[in-house]
């Protein structure tokens, strides 16, 4: 078994400033990184050969429009089957420079976690082999998991919160 | 948990494909095509019978479960699993509800987390009844999917007995159960557990041996455990290429630590591996469920966690503290804990995980479904390469993809 504070010594003292934030929300290892680092961080642990985190479990989006400068963020949930250890590595983006570099060459997996990923959230992956939209038509020409396109009808005024006393 | 030894495969690779031709024929297998269930569309380069490439299309059942859930209160988000894996929508039900479960801090009973159990392996048994019967249809037996299917009857009407739904079942409560188990229902489960064995045998006798079907699947749309591995395999189609992960044994919840069963795992990855792995899982669920309504503890079926708790209408009428939580509940009143957490539970075709980020409001402020089946399909073209068409047809049925999962 690994425990979360040894692996978080270990990307330290290789890493430096470069990974910061370290978080433990309900056990799960949380690190920050850039998106200079992503790819070296993950390599790094895949090729550990005492970690062994060979297994990418979840890669997507989120989108924080009151964040100033870092906007989005990717979130990508990693597993070691060896020792049953998951991490969890967040990089953010700002809105106005939306590209990480992709992760197809260390796993398969991600071809299309990050097509949906674009799809969703128009976050480019910079060197990825066919980045078109998976889910919705390529015709479409505005990303529907941005928090600023509402789920309904902008003119409903029947579900306001002050109708309820919030 | 052993470490991972990557054994020698004896997969034949495909590596005696012809050279590229000038005319290879563009071959669209879907999406109306029986065989894709209508939303797959393939569009296959073929020369002569062989494929030598393949594009896939996938997104014709797209209805935004994750933009969905960001209006929604916690409790109203189960009616969207329901729909992702329809084969065994339980499982993804109180999938949900543990994540959400986590994130409140509310611990479950022991009697709820049996009649859980029970639920979730009665909904694997019918998920790779209908995968196993489905591959036999797709060799040319039907028989074998009719003995069956009166079985998955079964099942369906023990559902009905618990919670009053028959295929999106909307299962459960956070905190608990809607209901306990009646006494009806704890009887036909006994039945279903005596009935259903013969009838596995039989389709057993009728597939596991049978020449025919076996010349159909043995080394077809085989894939490597390195593969299978980078391509995010889990659940029996990674159990088949060699890897015994599951998530029950290996993060257990739900009180999966207090049952005996045993992980089948396979050897070459290919489709007869994944029928068989399946055929000895419906076994095991069996066996669980035996062990789980044997011994299902007495106590509360729900946690006393009343802010959390959608009480039952029955109280809701007659009882005052259950009306007013059950207002604050419907109105979304009560604000959930600020945090992230992400919950895989072992669904009927793999590692369904549930990445649920709240920042305090009624509704979750992301969600996203890691979907077993959205990851395996991407694998398709490359385990039919080289293959005919008849036997890409068998790799896609038996690696079971769920339309609704695969688009969410």
């Amino acid at each position: 078994m690994l425990s979360n504070q040894e692996v978080a010594e270990e990307l330290l003292g290789k890493f430096g400033d470069q990974v910061f934030d370290f978080e433990e929300p309900y056990g799960l290892l949380t690190v920050s990184t850039t998106r200079e680092e992503i790819i070296p961080v993950i390599s790094f642990l895949q090729e550990h050969k005492h970690y062994q985190v060979i297994f990418l479990t979840d890669l997507t989006g989120i989108h924080y429009p009151d964040v100033p400068g870092k906007e989005f963020m990717v979130v990508y949930h990693l597993h070691s089957l060896v020792h049953n250890f998951r991490i969890r590595i967040k990089v953010s983006l700002s809105g106005a420079d939306l590209h990480i570099p992709t992760l197809t060459p260390l796993f398969a997996a991600a071809n299309w976690m990050e097509r949906e990923t674009y799809d969703f959230f128009g976050i480019i992956f910079d060197g990825h082999p066919n980045l078109i939209r998976i889910l919705n038509i390529e015709e479409m020409d505005y990303f529907p998991m941005r928090k600023e396109h509402a789920l309904e009808d902008a003119t409903r005024n029947d579900k306001t919160d002050a109708l309820f006393g919030r | 948990m052993a470490d991972i030894e990557l054994l020698p495969h004896n997969v034949p690779t495909n590596t005696e494909l012809p050279e590229l031709v000038e005319d290879l024929t563009t071959l669209n297998l879907g999406p109306t095509h029986p065989a894709t269930h209508g939303i797959f569309q393939n569009i296959l380069k073929m020369d002569g019978e062989k494929i030598v490439s393949g594009e896939q299309t996938i997104g014709y059942i797209h209805r935004a479960f994750e933009k969905i859930a960001e209006r929604r209160p916690f409790y109203q988000i189960t009616t969207l699993t329901d729909r992702m894996n329809y084969c065994s929508s339980p499982i993804n039900n109180f999938g949900w509800h543990m994540t959400v479960e986590k994130l409140l801090g509310v611990e479950v009973p022991k009697r709820a987390q049996y009649i859980r159990v029970i639920m979730m392996e009665l909904a694997r048994i019918t998920d790779h009844i209908i995968c196993n019967s489905i591959l036999g249809v797709d060799t040319g037996a039907f028989t074998g999917f009719l003995y069956v299917m009166q079985k998955r009857e079964e099942v369906y009407e023990i559902y009905e007995e618990v919670c009053g739904a028959r295929l999106t079942t909307n299962m459960g409560r956070v905190g608990g159960m809607e209901r306990d188990l009646s006494s009806t229902a704890i009887r036909k489960i006994h039945e279903f557990i005596k009935s259903f064995p013969p009838v596995l045998r039989e389709l057993e006798k009728l597939l596991n041996r049978n020449r025919i079907f076996m010349d159909r699947t043995i080394n077809v749309g085989p894939i490597s455990l390195e593969r299978a591995l980078s391509y995010g395999f889990t659940g029996p189609n990674l159990r088949a290429a060699g890897l015994d992960y599951d998530v029950r044994v290996m993060n257990p919840y739900s009180s999966y630590e207090d049952f005996d069963f045993i992980i089948p795992v396979g050897q070459n990855g290919d489709t007869y591996d994944r029928y068989m792995v399946r055929n000895e899982e419906m076994w095991q669920s069996l066996k669980i469920v035996e062990q789980a309504i044997n011994n299902l503890p007495e106590g509360p079926y729900y946690a006393d966690a009343p802010e959390y708790y959608l009480p039952p209408k029955n109280e809701v009428y007659r009882n005052m503290e259950a009306l007013i939580y059950h207002f604050k509940i419907v109105m979304g009143e009560i604000d959930a804990p600020i945090g992230e957490v992400y919950h895989a539970v072992e669904g009927g075709n793999g590692e369904l995980g549930f990445y649920l980020i709240s920042d305090g409001g009624r509704a979750p402020y992301r969600l996203h479904f890691r979907r077993p089946s959205f990851i395996y399909y991407q694998a398709y073209p490359e385990m039919c390469k080289g293959s005919t068409l008849s036997d890409a047809i068998l790799t896609m049925s038996s690696l079971n993809v769920i339309a609704g999962e695969l688009d969410a």
